[in-house]
């Protein structure tokens, strides 16, 4: 892996570092069929980042995905990891090098979490005392008791609990890239929203390039730092920030396909403490505005001021200090900034 | 036909001797003897269930290795799987005693015969339970597996054949069963396994010892033959016997 193409290791020493992802002109065509699946996309995810491909069914989501790690063969163009073509590498040791995750986990039955997890590295030929420290050290990592799950089978797990295992055996050989589609697609709501919080915080630690795909787009929106919306036959639509994405979608398509409720989904994306709150001392009747927490988003903060009737929320940080007023003109203004910006474009 | 059965009398210590060391039971004709058991059990039972067992035993294992290396082609080369249904589909509805005497033309009235005959009846089970236990591996685990990058064979070695045991022991179970009870007829051209006391004890007029010894041994064979391949299925598939939470 080139060193200028790899982002900083800032998670524990095990952790090698994420390499770039480059997509070039990638097309692909299935034998047979007149359409693209794929059409000259083109984008590039920076090492370290969260990509996440979302689009209607037919979007070509997976087929991307797949095309990375050559489990299927590219049309035309090319894919470059950490700045080598993937075309020029042997597909089984590519995969080696790339986390894989799916929606239906696809753990080894006749295998126990800990023998599944150590999938790669026994691939990779790696020593059983080093397997062993691995396979413990990555079940703490996603947030399960090494000591009671090693040694079961998946048939005794939950489903949360397999996809943990899944996510710990992708991670198992330290790969610079994740594919993950759809990880939590088969998950209820609850336990989702708990899975992606915790793959929000894992994230931090290993800071992995991650290909995520997903049909849900506020699932996009929490998970990525950039999206891309891919619209029927594999074009992309729009590749972004999930702020700019929802302040400035770049047409018709993108626009009907994050919501109409798009305004509040950028809310949702902002603390309160962000916004350039109005000075606490100049308004007379602060003393009894309603207390939110610095840590608020904006959404709820806007929930807030409907119920208050448009009174103004008092900012306060984790002491009770204010930290200002806050206004529904305040709120008006982060999303007329960006739409104007967005225009000035 | 007439010529091994003649044999089988020479052999065979058959017809109750109710001369001096006769039992009373025999001398009385009982339904069932135990100490006729007792003493013909190292002279006849004994080597007809070694027998038997041997047959079973190596008619199974070549019927095992054919069947798999058929399986394993036609699970890659799905093109192969109707041809070889049909062929050792054509096989198992040849009747066995017809089979047994057509094989003695070409290969003689030998073990070469009867074993052919007998791997030839397990053929079509066992391909069968190995194939669809293959195909059964769910989908998202060979994905899985290619996804991780595993080669054909170890995914095959790691992942499909483990998957795959309880069909393919269930399938051993089946042919072993058919067997033993199949090998019964072997006498008719070889001198070996349960089916000599067998036959021996059908000329033995009103004395029914005898049949009922070997053939009770029958029973009890293919008893314990299916019960130690479920042990050993449980002991190779732990993962099947934990409980689903």
């Amino acid at each position: 892996m080139n060193r200028r193409d790899s982002a900083h290791n800032e998670g524990p020493s095990a952790f090698a570092q994420a390499a770039e992802l480059q997509l070039r002109s990638v097309s692909k065509r299935y034998p047979g069929q007149h359409e693209f699946a794929i059409e000259e996309l083109s984008l590039t995810v920076p090492a370290g980042d969260v990509c996440v491909l979302v689009g209607p069914s037919g979007s070509g989501k997976t087929t991307t995905m797949r095309l990375i790690n050559r489990m299927i063969p590219l049309t035309s163009g090319d894919i470059l990891l950490g700045g080598r073509s993937v075309l020029a590498r042997e597909p089984r040791q590519l995969r080696r090098d790339i986390g894989y995750v799916i929606q239906q986990v696809g753990l080894f039955p006749h295998q126990t979490v800990g023998q599944n997890i150590a999938t790669v590295p026994r691939l990779l030929g790696w020593q059983k005392g080093r397997i062993a420290a691995r396979v413990e050290e990555l079940l703490e990592l996603v947030g399960l008791d090494a000591s009671a799950m090693r040694d079961r089978y998946p048939a005794q797990l939950s489903g949360g609990q397999r996809q943990r295992v899944g996510v710990a055996r992708a991670l198992a050989a330290d790969p610079p890239l994740m594919l993950m589609d759809e990880p939590f697609g088969a998950i209820d709501p609850i336990n989702r929203a708990r899975l992606q919080d915790e793959f929000v915080r894992l994230q931090e630690k290993v800071r992995k390039t991650v290909v995520f795909v997903t049909h849900d787009i506020d699932e996009a929106i929490k998970m990525g730092d950039r999206i891309a919306i891919l619209r029927e036959g594999g074009v992309l639509a729009q590749y972004d920030a999930p702020a700019a994405i929802l302040s400035h979608p770049a047409d018709e398509f993108v626009s009907r396909f994050v919501g109409a409720d798009r305004a509040l989904k950028r809310l949702a994306l902002a603390r309160v403490a962000d916004l350039d709150l109005v000075a606490p001392n100049g308004l007379v009747g602060q003393r009894n505005a309603q207390r939110v927490s610095a840590t608020t988003s904006a959404r709820d903060a806007l929930s807030l001021l409907l119920v208050s009737g448009g009174e103004p929320l008092l900012v306060v940080d984790g002491e009770g200090r204010a930290e200002g007023l806050l206004t529904i003109d305040v709120l008006e203004q982060l999303l007329s900034s960006e739409a104007a910006e967005a225009r000035s474009r | 036909m007439a010529a091994p059965i003649v044999q089988l009398g020479v052999t065979g210590p058959v017809i109750p001797n109710y001369g001096a060391g006769s039992s009373s039971c025999v001398v009385h004709n009982h339904f069932f003897c135990a100490d006729w058991v007792g003493h013909n059990w190292g002279p006849v039972l004994w080597p007809a269930l070694r027998g038997h067992v041997v047959l079973t035993l190596v008619a199974v294992a070549i019927g095992f290795v054919i069947s798999m290396t058929l399986a394993l082609a036609a699970h890659r080369y799905r093109l192969l799987e109707q041809p070889t249904i049909l062929v050792t589909t054509f096989l198992y509805t040849i009747p066995s005693l017809a089979l047994f005497e057509l094989l003695v033309a070409p290969v003689g009235a030998n073990v070469y015969s009867a074993e052919i005959a007998l791997v030839s009846y397990t053929l079509l089970i066992l391909f069968r339970n190995i194939l669809a236990g293959l195909r059964e591996v769910p989908a998202e685990v060979m994905d899985a597996a290619d996804g991780m990058g595993m080669t054909r064979t170890q995914s095959l070695l790691r992942v499909e054949l483990p998957l795959a045991l309880p069909a393919i022991v269930a399938g051993i179970r089946i042919a072993v069963v058919t067997t033993i009870a199949l090998a019964t007829i072997v006498y008719t051209i070889y001198d070996a396994g349960l089916g000599v006391p067998i036959h021996t004890a059908l000329g033995e007029g009103p004395f029914k010892t005898e049949l009922i010894a070997a053939g009770g041994l029958t029973v009890l064979l293919a008893l314990v033959a299916d019960g130690t391949l479920v042990l050993v299925q449980r002991l190779l598939t732990p993962w099947a016997q934990v409980q689903r939470s």
